[in-house]
């Protein structure tokens, strides 16, 4: 990992049924996550996912880059735009990807740019991410491939 | 009901030790994309132990704000070390400024977790935005 590195972009699928296992997993319960009803009763054009399952996907596409969890150190982010979930079964599609700033003393800084249709939902997301020799020198066969499709949520789906 | 400059520099009490599980970082790791496959939880597990402390600040009978009123509007997390099953956490919650932008308050706090040494295993800060309006 060097400095001016562009890391391969992941995308995440996020519908309902993953804000639902969302919550259960996260203990936040807020109802804008949930209810239509409450979504639009406080000014949201409906649901809306947590921005923590926002920065949580991104943060795992950090632990992808990184070669395990264990070795994003800091993570940060302002959520700057809601990220709307229709109730349909396609949901919507996050994208992240990410550029290496600069690299020092086995750190790297790491520029994230995630979005969703588009349109970037986080406002300067950054992380510090932990090089270790593995993860410098990664042996994933399909480095350089196209983007990765994970389900939001199912382990091993997609 | 709302959070006002008096809350500035307050810290509420520990929340409850919460004993982390391989089974709650697998749901959680699920819940975001990945799967667990032993080692260190997520980046982003200790919110779940740092929005415990958010409810107690939320729920304070001075501040009284629903969470369904609250936006999130920025969280940062800082590690001192990665955390894995086993772990016994606990988050100490300070407001660090509560700012009012135009119809909203916008509550800074910062949440120290620790182990149950006491030792500082990561700092999650957290933006919470109170649309005042009830109407």
């Amino acid at each position: 990992m060097k400095a001016g590195e562009t890391l391969p972009v992941q995308e995440f699928r996020v519908t309902r049924a993953d804000l639902v296992r969302y919550a259960g997993a996260s203990g936040d319960l807020n109802p804008i996550h949930w209810s239509d009803r409450i979504a639009t009763s406080v000014g949201l054009p409906g649901v809306i996912a947590h921005g923590m399952l926002t920065l949580g996907l991104s943060g795992r596409a950090l632990e992808v880059w990184a070669g395990g969890p264990g070795r994003v150190v800091e993570l940060g982010a302002k959520f700057t735009r809601p990220v709307v979930v229709p109730d349909d079964d396609a949901g919507v599609t996050l994208t992240v990807a990410g550029t290496v700033t600069a690299v020092e003393d086995g750190r790297a800084s790491v520029v994230l740019e995630v979005t969703c249709g588009g349109e970037k939902v986080l406002g300067a997301p950054k992380a510090v991410i932990l090089v270790a020799s593995e993860a410098a020198h990664p042996d994933a066969p399909d480095e350089g491939g196209g983007p990765d499709e994970v389900d939001g949520g199912r382990p091993g789906g997609g | 009901m709302g959070a006002d400059a008096t809350l500035v520099g307050r810290s509420f009490p520990p929340t409850a030790p919460y004993l982390v599980t391989e089974e709650r970082i697998a749901e959680f790791a699920a819940a975001t994309g990945g799967e667990y496959a032993g080692g260190p939880a997520p980046v982003t597990f200790p919110i779940v132990v740092a929005f415990r402390a958010m409810q107690d600040l939320l729920a304070d009978p001075d501040v009284g704000i629903a969470l369904h009123r609250v936006v999130h509007g920025e969280q940062r997390f800082t590690y001192t070390r990665p955390v894995v099953a086993g772990d016994l956490l606990s988050a100490t919650l300070t407001v660090d400024s509560v700012r009012r932008i135009g119809g909203a308050e916008v509550i800074s706090t910062r949440s120290e977790v620790v182990d149950a040494e006491g030792a500082h295993v990561v700092t999650a800060k957290a933006v919470l935005v109170h649309s005042g309006d009830e109407s």
